[in-house]
């Protein structure tokens, strides 16, 4: 009986959590629905969100400013995460993958590739950063006390920020890709590059547009989890990526609703293995969901690709 | 210089290899060569034979060191023989390939690597967390005490004895290899990889053809993980992270996936450089990232590119002529 009285309060957790899944599974839906490719770089882009957050927050702290009220110090962290996120994913596009595709790539080159700029990218804040794990501040900025207590369960002011931004990004993107000429532009390459190419898009240049939004988004989600969990070290990208990619995957592969959905199921599963189950076997859950949904409807919940989004 | 001189002398070379490094660590690297260049054999097989890009290699080995040392060690208070306890391991860890190949054979390129991937992390958690509730695994401590082999009256101990045996399976494997590549079944292989779908046309048992490719790739990571257990006397969860399979894979892409030769080449030169630098060994990991990224816009089919067996024209999939397409310019609209 223990495990279904801390049930709700779990799913709290859950949901939130849920939520930041999402986040970072869009980088990987806007990806693979333009490229066709599995940026595996994507969980690192993540963690170098979580390392500008905590760099930009420890120096403020160090400034001795009067008063750190989140109202401007969490735009502020977010910001300059989604930013620096964004353009590491601007230069692995650059670096890493344009110049495979302009060559004419094989399908196993990118992944390669990327799998190479993932370990390189964590090497690098291993080296820069060193190895031992950053610690947010959190509660100086989000105080314990700030809380809401609904029908038995805590809920912190910090879980209602991180649900609400998250959410608010997504909906950002949603806007973007549906009524803007960007978001136009990035269906046409997604639903046929060649003919986009023909009536005048900038294809490269949308896509080098995809990568920072995925990532930017992927940034910010990291300044969010770094707040959340307090601990980040250079190995965080690695397990939050793969999550992240089995949210893309159970919604349907380049479909952002399905991101989205995706990431919530993902959240409240996971806070039900740990309720009920070995909290050890925690990321097992998530690895036999990725396989479950790959092998008995690969194309996710809610079908693959960007571009269908626009029909459904 | 005719091929077979040269395979004399390169197999004669090999032979007194042992002795002509300076000191007993080389001698282990030595030994560490032949494991993974055995280990980059089986995975050839899926990868560059069947082209099936399997990210979680490691869990065959991981299984099949794990097995060793269920089999020979006072963990369960068994001691079969390493001649025994080996073909056993071998013949599990094919079983296992089996097992975890099959749910993946409807899936294309890219998903397939994730499934995998997805194995091998299970397979790492299971053997980290296996000490609870019934302890199998025990957990991060290892396992400890593995029996060494025994040939006759002699108990392997030193590094130059083990080199041998090692060597010789790596000469087995390498048979193997050349003998699959060149039968109906490599043929088989070969065909799924350059199309899947008209392979199936010509009446190839894809479902069988992709198993079979599982199951010997397994094998040689069943022989590879043996190896290691009753080498380094002991194994943790440790031994099997990702980075394993990203190693081993990298091994294979190195000197061209599917050419044998270069799969062996490749494999000695990444156990062999980090050895020779090992000074900057912090620097290790950075430079081998930006390795494979430059080295999949340089040469994306490996040193040896031309010499894959069963290759006739580039590899092209239809993303690519798509990317292709992009690069250049199309016919100018209204001519």
């Amino acid at each position: 009986m223990d495990s279904f009285a801390i049930l709700p309060q779990q799913l709290v957790f859950g949901i939130a959590l849920g939520t930041v899944y999402s986040l970072i599974a869009l980088g990987y839906t806007l990806v693979y629905g333009i490229l066709f490719m599995i940026n595996f770089a994507h969980g690192e882009v993540f963690m170098i969100g979580a390392y500008l957050g905590w760099g930009l927050l420890t120096w403020l702290l160090s400034a001795q400013l009067s008063s750190l009220h989140p109202l401007w110090v969490l735009p502020l962290l977010l910001l300059q995460g989604m930013i620096g996120a964004g353009l590491v994913g601007l230069s692995l596009e650059f670096f890493a993958y344009r110049p495979l595709y302009k060559r004419g790539a094989t399908r196993l080159g990118p992944l390669i590739s990327a799998v190479g700029a993932s370990i390189f990218l964590q090497n690098l804040v291993m080296l820069t950063q060193g190895a031992r794990m950053k610690v947010y501040m959190t509660s100086l900025l989000f105080p314990p006390s700030w809380r809401l207590q609904v029908a038995g369960v805590n809920i912190s002011a910090l879980l209602i920020v991180i649900t609400l931004t998250s959410t608010l990004l997504m909906f950002g993107l949603h806007y973007l890709v549906q009524h803007t000429t960007l978001g136009r532009a990035m269906r046409a390459v997604a639903e046929d590059r060649e003919m986009a190419e023909i009536v005048g898009v900038k294809v490269w240049r949308v896509i080098a547009a995809t990568f920072f939004l995925g990532s930017s988004l992927g940034g910010a989600a990291g300044v969010l989890v770094g707040l959340y969990y307090t601990q980040i070290d250079f190995f965080m990208g690695y397990s939050a990526g793969l999550k992240a990619f089995t949210a893309a995957v159970l919604g349907g592969i380049g479909n952002i609703r399905g991101a989205m959905l995706g990431g919530l199921v993902l959240g409240i599963a996971e806070s039900l293995a740990v309720t009920f189950m070995n909290p050890a076997y925690r990321d097992v859950i998530t690895f036999a969901i990725l396989i479950l949904t790959l092998i008995f409807r690969p194309t996710g919940l809610l079908g693959e690709r960007l571009s269908e989004w626009e029909k459904l | 210089m005719s091929l077979w001189m040269q395979r004399t002398a390169l197999f004669l070379l090999t032979l007194a290899a042992p002795h002509l490094v300076p000191n007993d660590y080389w001698i282990g690297v030595l030994t560490r060569i032949c494991l993974y260049t055995t280990l980059a054999l089986g995975l050839n097989v899926v990868v560059g034979f069947a082209g099936l890009l399997d990210l979680g290699y490691v869990a065959f080995y991981g299984i099949g060191s794990y097995i060793y040392a269920f089999l020979a060690s006072p963990h369960f208070a068994l001691h079969l023989s390493f001649w025994v306890a080996l073909p056993l391991t071998v013949a599990i860890a094919a079983v296992s390939g089996i097992l975890l190949g099959a749910p993946t054979l409807r899936l294309r390129g890219d998903y397939l690597a994730i499934v995998t991937l997805g194995f091998g992390e299970i397979v790492y958690l299971l053997l980290i967390n296996g000490d609870r509730p019934v302890n199998i695994t025990n957990g991060v401590n290892g396992i400890l005490g593995i029996d060494p082999p025994r040939l006759g009256s002699l108990t392997f101990s030193r590094n130059h004895e083990y080199y041998y045996l090692f060597l010789a399976f790596l000469l087995l494997a390498l048979l193997i290899s050349t003998r699959l590549a060149h039968s109906r079944i490599g043929w088989a292989w070969q065909a799924i990889r350059e199309d899947e779908v008209a392979a199936r046309v010509m009446g190839i048992n894809t479902t069988k053809a992709k198993l079979q490719a599982f199951a010997v790739g397994a094998s040689f990571a069943g022989i590879g993980g043996g190896l290691l257990a009753s080498w380094q006397r002991s194994v943790f969860p440790d031994n099997f992270l990702f980075y394993e399979s990203i190693n081993i894979l990298a091994m294979v892409i190195l000197g061209g996936v599917g050419n044998l030769a270069g799969v062996v080449v490749g494999a000695t030169l990444l156990v062999a450089l980090p050895e020779i630098f090992r000074g900057f060994h912090r620097y290790r990991m950075l430079a081998y990232g930006l390795m494979l990224i430059v080295l999949m816009i340089f040469r994306p089919r490996g040193l040896f590119e031309g010499n894959r067996v069963g290759r006739r024209e580039p590899e092209t999939s239809t993303l690519e002529e798509e990317t292709l397409s992009l690069v250049e310019p199309g016919p100018p609209v209204g001519q």
